[in-house]
């Protein structure tokens, strides 16, 4: 049986549940990479996540547009980035647990309001696979890259653009001054809390769109906590990334390739002890940061509110 | 101490009560906007958490975890580590106490129930010292690893539970749930009161709060843990090793955790099943939080938190209000008590010359890191750095 593994089609069909699977973690961990950059550990996207899950799934369940589905994640996700600028940024409270804070809220809210609203596990009919025309008849690579739903190829786009607004543009030089030195920056005029309430309703946003890709995108369901941690991994990705798009890129790529091997390994009834199998990247990312945590340049105000000398 | 200095502090102590009262006002208002009576809602909530014996006995069922993970959160936070990796770390303590347990069932209960407790801190030791060791010596971000290290111990925990560690009588059966055998009676904590679940893993905890009180604040080892939390380059300069703290808080923080799974194992179901942390690791953090970070303030706060659990269980099944409610409070608790710090911090610093300082420099967490990669460097080209020690 393990030989099915290495069919051609078998190659194929994993490689082509990678680059879909890989759309939730590039969505969010873009969004946070926007954050960290302005010096903000936004630990909260799972809580940002499941909240524009389920807003989109609401939305397209009774009845509308699909794209109305995800205009709603992006404004439920932008609220979330708010609250969550509003404690980190405003009052200065301490990072990493504002985040924790922002999960639970998250997390509870979106199932009360999933069993209140909804109450059963339903299905809608997400967004399709769309075949890009020409490309996507190319043997195998215009299966694998060129056969997916709008979401996934909206969140490869979203790559270039990220790394664009992040290394090319007014805004995004103030994000990187912002998250270097926020002294500075503050001294030549730049608004430090303006950028960074800026970059958690970008982050927001794109973790809200991370979200919805699972709700109404790849899984086309609404569950409680269905995003099982995964936010929590993106915010690992983006150190993992050493804070550049194409690291995050690599990253995203890493986590979704163990995830479509497990499904098709599961799929043919190959009997490896999968649990052993999806340890490795987690296990993989721990020594990743462990090898690299005293190189990479992180930004340097990370997790530091900034207050105006008196 | 003037009277205004004592009346800052009451104010101070007081926040976390003024966060609660918020946190259930937008809970007012949620349920209002989902069409539902917040009164009948909340009473429902009330009534079952302290309404009886049983609400009462299940509120300290569930606030003893709560209490155990919470001291482990205070000691990293004193630290000035976060363990974020409280799930993994319960996780590991109530795996590796069921495998003693079953594994040595022959050995007498003396022996065995505390050899059972003590593996199950062992591995909440490791699991913890693992992100605690990467932080000193590598500048690796604990809120990373121990995430890392929750998804790695539930992973864990499936492959273990559906293999080795699964229920022959299960499998005889041809059953497949996945949890282990039964542990054997000797290692069954004692009830409290009969009839229900309530065991005598809380007396534990509430003892283990008054050690974890007295090592903070009465011992060499407490005083460093806090220096280092508060200041890591003037404790540096003190001639504190300071790797060595961040990792020694962040293991008995897992230990702590480790317990709460052992004790979770031996006092409630008896046997590992899935989904025994149950979001454990997280509203211990809270608990910790509204307890100010102090051990003997988390016993309250946890007892508060284990009828908020408890009672949003029964409001679900009285008035079918969902008892997700009750996490997303905690959320909003969590929010409310770090934004209000603002305020402690402002007014610390006016008084600063009293006891203003007590508090670690949460904020300076990344500090830390730097400062530890540092100094794992210096002491790694001069090992002689490393065993020195100095009265502080």
């Amino acid at each position: 049986m393990t030989d099915e593994l290495f069919t051609i089609s078998t190659l194929i069909g994993i490689l082509h549940s990678c680059v879909r699977l890989a759309t939730p973690y590039l969505f969010a961990s873009l969004g946070e990479t926007f954050g960290q950059r302005s010096g903000v550990l936004n630990l909260g996207v799972d809580g940002i996540m499941l909240m524009g899950a389920f807003f989109a799934f609401y939305v397209v369940f009774e009845g509308h547009n699909l794209w109305v589905g995800v205009l709603a994640a992006i404004v439920v996700g932008m609220l979330m980035g708010l609250l969550k600028a509003f404690v980190s940024v405003t009052m200065q409270a301490l990072q990493g647990i504002s985040g924790i804070g922002l999960y639970l809220f998250g997390l509870g809210l979106s199932s009360l309001l999933f069993k209140t609203l909804i109450g059963s596990v339903e299905g809608v009919s997400g967004f399709r696979q769309v075949g890009i025309p020409f490309v996507s008849d190319l043997p195998g690579i215009g299966h694998i890259f060129f056969n997916h739903n709008a979401l996934v190829y909206l969140a490869y786009i979203m790559v270039p653009v990220s790394w664009f607004v992040i290394n090319r543009t007014t805004l995004g030089l103030k994000i990187r001054a912002v998250g270097h030195n926020p002294e500075a920056a503050d001294t030549l005029g730049v608004s430090v809390n303006g950028v960074r309430y800026a970059t958690m309703m970008i982050g927001g946003a794109l973790a809200g769109v991370a979200g919805a890709s699972l709700s109404i995108g790849l899984q086309n369901v609404f569950q409680e906590n269905m995003t099982n941690g995964l936010g929590f991994i993106a915010v690992a990705l983006v150190y993992f990334g050493s804070w550049r798009t194409v690291g995050v890129l690599a990253g995203s790529l890493l986590f979704s390739l163990v995830n479509a091997l497990q499904l098709w390994v599961q799929a043919l009834g190959i009997p490896v002890p999968s649990e052993v199998a999806v340890m490795m990247p987690y296990v993989m990312t721990i020594v990743v940061l462990a090898f690299t945590a005293r190189q990479i340049q992180k930004p340097a105000a990370l997790a530091r509110s900034y207050e105006r000398g008196e | 101490m003037n009277t205004r200095a004592h009346l800052a502090r009451l104010i101070d102590a007081l926040l976390p009560l003024l966060a609660m009262l918020i946190a259930l006002l937008v809970g007012v208002l949620l349920l209002l906007m989902l069409g539902t009576d917040p009164f009948e809602a909340y009473s429902a909530l009330i009534r079952g958490a302290l309404g009886n014996v049983s609400g009462i006995t299940q509120t300290l069922t569930k606030a003893t975890p709560l209490l155990l993970v919470g001291l482990g959160i205070c000691i990293a936070f004193r630290g000035g580590v976060i363990n974020i990796g409280g799930e993994g770390q319960i996780v590991v303590g109530a795996l590796a106490a069921t495998a003693f347990a079953v594994m040595f069932d022959e050995l007498p209960g003396l022996i065995l129930m505390p050899l059972t407790l003590v593996s199950g801190a062992a591995a909440g030791l490791v699991w913890g010292g693992i992100p605690g060791l990467l932080k000193a010596r590598l500048g690796v971000n604990e809120i990373l690893t121990t995430v890392m290290m929750n998804q790695i111990a539930l992973r864990l925990m499936n492959f273990l539970l559906r293999g080795p560690m699964l229920d022959p009588e299960h499998v005889a059966a041809g059953t497949s749930i996945p949890q282990s055998a039964t542990l054997p009676e000797s290692v069954w904590l004692p009830r409290l009161v009969p009839r229900t679940l309530f065991h005598s893993g809380a007396i534990l905890a509430v003892l283990l709060a008054l050690a974890v009180y007295f090592l903070l604040w009465r011992t060499t080892i407490g005083y460093r843990i806090r220096a280092v939390g508060l200041n890591p380059h003037a404790s540096r300069y003190a001639g504190i090793p300071v790797p060595k703290y961040v990792t020694l808080s962040l293991a008995l923080s897992g230990m702590l955790c480790g317990i709460a799974g052992a004790v979770e194992v031996m006092g409630v179901h008896h046997r590992m099943l899935e989904g025994l942390s149950g979001g454990y690791g997280f509203s211990g953090i809270v608990a910790a939080l509204f307890g100010k970070l102090h051990p003997l303030g988390a016993i309250p706060a946890s007892a508060l938190f284990g009828a908020l659990l408890v009672g949003a269980d029964k409001m679900q099944r009285a008035v079918q209000v969902p008892s997700a409610l009750a996490i997303a409070l905690q959320g909003l608790v969590v929010l409310f008590v770090v934004a209000s710090d603002l305020y402690v911090r402002r007014r610390a610093r006016r008084r600063v010359g009293s006891d203003a300082q007590d508090m670690p420099t949460l904020t300076d967490e990344e500090v830390l890191a730097e400062d530890a990669a540092e100094v794992g460097e210096e002491s790694g080209s001069a090992p002689d750095q490393e065993g020195r020690e100095e009265n502080p």
